[in-house]
């Protein structure tokens, strides 16, 4: 049983790393359409961007906000110089266009900082809390009410407040939008920011635990890609519900079967749900009069 | 209230708006005619703002316009129910609504949401549904709707009866002919053109991205050739 807690503890915690990463997907997606890979840079930048400057000695909270301050500026100048320019081009086109914005950052964060491993210390130390025998350290529990908060902010955000809507009806008809008085760019900038701020919260809080380097944001993009589609690609509760799920099952494999197999049954269950529900768990099916 | 002149747009290199001259007054309901493809939806996204113009003027309410953007036109008071149903359809009707006041945040919303459901009854037993999920006749209800939730003083209505029904048709003019009332200025476009110009004071006649003849809709209907070309009486 206590083997079985710890594994939850540790599925939940990287679940709710993932979750965030999801989060941001959905913020860009709904907004646009499109699926932004540089996501996981937006994390590593969150978590690479906090090290250095609690480094210089600037107090951490202080390097926390400034670090998410600078991704929401990242995001921002991706969308206005390389999103923003291909304006009109296909979402595919504007998919690879972020995949190569991904590969930028990564070289950039290898040449501005280095190629090392770092941590900085935990909010609230790193004693680990014993409950029913297993043990969950006190970073964990600032980790997943980070996702449980984000994703209680944008799931208010989005059913709501008239700029949430305004959002998802940018996403949906531009032309329209634009005729309702919405300004389409500054909805796509704001989403770019919100998305980038909420990637970067989730390398400030996972940072202490799972160590960050320049290249961490390629694995969590795609798993918090994974965990965005097996939720429903759009909900901000299929985002937290499928980061999660994704987290569990690499965890529960790892403990029971073999880690070196963690990542091929968390794709393959993801796979599998797919087949059966192509919409994710908690997806709409796009309803549509033609 | 609405003054074009010398207007003309292109599609990358091909010009589709031939120098475009046309004036609507406040009050007044102004319909253009046209077979497909002369360039009439066309007109109504550049003044709307949503298709860039590539020369002449564009004067709203003795304002030059002509290169603000789409959004800040709505603004103005210059509103465009656009061509084909253009809805939010993963939103509510009561969201789409709500969105056609964007610019606003006051008690009138309400009360105008409740106009809206007078005008178009079927849209408040579908208020909390799907957009997405209404039928055609209703989309295009619920597109003329949200326009005017956006409190225009000009209304710019792109084939309001595009694919409905003959009834349908009737119903949704009967609103238009009632924006009369409600003080809203209309400069409708449409290829019904008996029906159009039927309940307008003025209309146009558009032909290959150029107006080829103008007057009070009475005369318009009135007139052999239009009526050979367009009415097909």
């Amino acid at each position: 049983m206590s083997e079985f807690l710890q594994f939850l503890f540790s599925g939940i915690t990287v679940g709710s790393v993932y979750a965030l990463v999801a989060l941001g997907f959905i913020l860009i997606f709904n907004a646009s359409g499109v699926v932004n890979f540089a996501q996981g840079e937006f994390v590593m930048l969150g978590g690479m961007i906090t090290y250095f400057t609690y480094s210089a000695g600037v107090p951490l909270a202080a390097a926390a906000v400034f670090a998410i301050l600078v991704t929401c500026l990242a995001g921002v100048a991706l969308n206005k110089l390389a999103i923003g320019p291909a304006r009109g081009a296909s979402v595919v086109s504007l998919i690879i266009i972020t995949i190569g914005a991904s590969i930028f950052l990564r070289g950039l964060a290898q040449v501005v900082f280095d190629k090392q491993l770092h941590r900085f210390p935990s909010i609230s130390g790193d004693d680990p809390i014993s409950i029913g025998g297993a043990t969950i350290l006190p970073q964990s529990l600032w980790i997943i009410g980070g996702a449980l908060g984000a994703f209680l902010a944008l799931y208010l955000f989005f059913s709501h407040t008239l700029t949430g809507k305004a959002v998802l009806a940018t996403a949906n008809n531009k032309l329209a939008a634009q005729l309702v008085g919405i300004g389409t760019n500054n909805m796509m900038t704001l989403s770019f920011a919100l998305s980038a701020a909420v990637g970067a919260l989730g390398g400030v809080l996972m940072t202490p635990v799972t160590l960050t380097s320049y290249d961490v944001g390629l694995t969590l993009a795609l798993k918090g890609f994974a965990g965005a589609i097996l939720g429903g690609m759009g909900s901000p509760f299929g985002a937290l519900a499928g980061g999660l799920l994704v987290g569990l099952i690499e965890a529960m494999t790892a403990g029971y079967i073999s880690s070196e197999y963690k990542d091929a049954v968390a794709f393959i269950v993801i796979l599998l749900v797919l087949f059966v529900m192509p919409n994710g768990l908690f997806g709409r099916s796009a309803l549509e009069r033609v | 209230m609405l003054q074009v002149e010398n207007l003309s747009s292109c599609y990358g290199r091909i010009e589709v708006l031939h120098g475009v001259d046309l004036e609507v007054h406040s009050g007044e309901i102004v319909s253009v005619v046209g077979a497909n493809g002369a360039g009439k939806t066309t007109l109504l996204k550049c003044l709307s703002g949503v298709q860039p113009a590539s020369g002449g003027k564009v004067h709203f309410r003795g304002e030059d316009i002509s290169t603000r953007p789409a959004h800040r036109r709505t603004s103005l008071g210059l509103a465009q129910a656009p061509e084909g149903r253009q809805i939010f359809t993963n939103l509510t009707v009561e969201e789409n609504l709500r969105l056609g006041a964007y610019l606003f945040n006051d008690d009138r919303i309400d009360k105008d949401m409740e106009d809206a459901f007078r005008l178009f009854p079927i849209l408040k037993e579908r208020r909390n549904l799907s957009a997405g999920g209404l039928s055609g006749g209703q989309q295009q209800m619920l597109a003329v709707a949200r326009a005017l939730m956006s409190r225009p003083s000009c209304l710019l209505l792109d084939e309001p009866s595009m694919g409905l029904a003959p009834k349908l048709v009737e119903q949704i003019l009967d609103v238009v002919k009632n924006l009369r009332s409600l003080e809203v200025t209309v400069l409708m476009v449409e290829q019904n053109a008996l029906a159009a110009l039927g309940i307008s004071d003025r209309g146009y006649v558009m032909e290959t991205g150029r107006i080829v003849m103008s007057g009070p809709a009475e005369e318009l209907i009135a007139d052999e050739g239009v009526r050979e070309a367009y009415l097909g009486i």
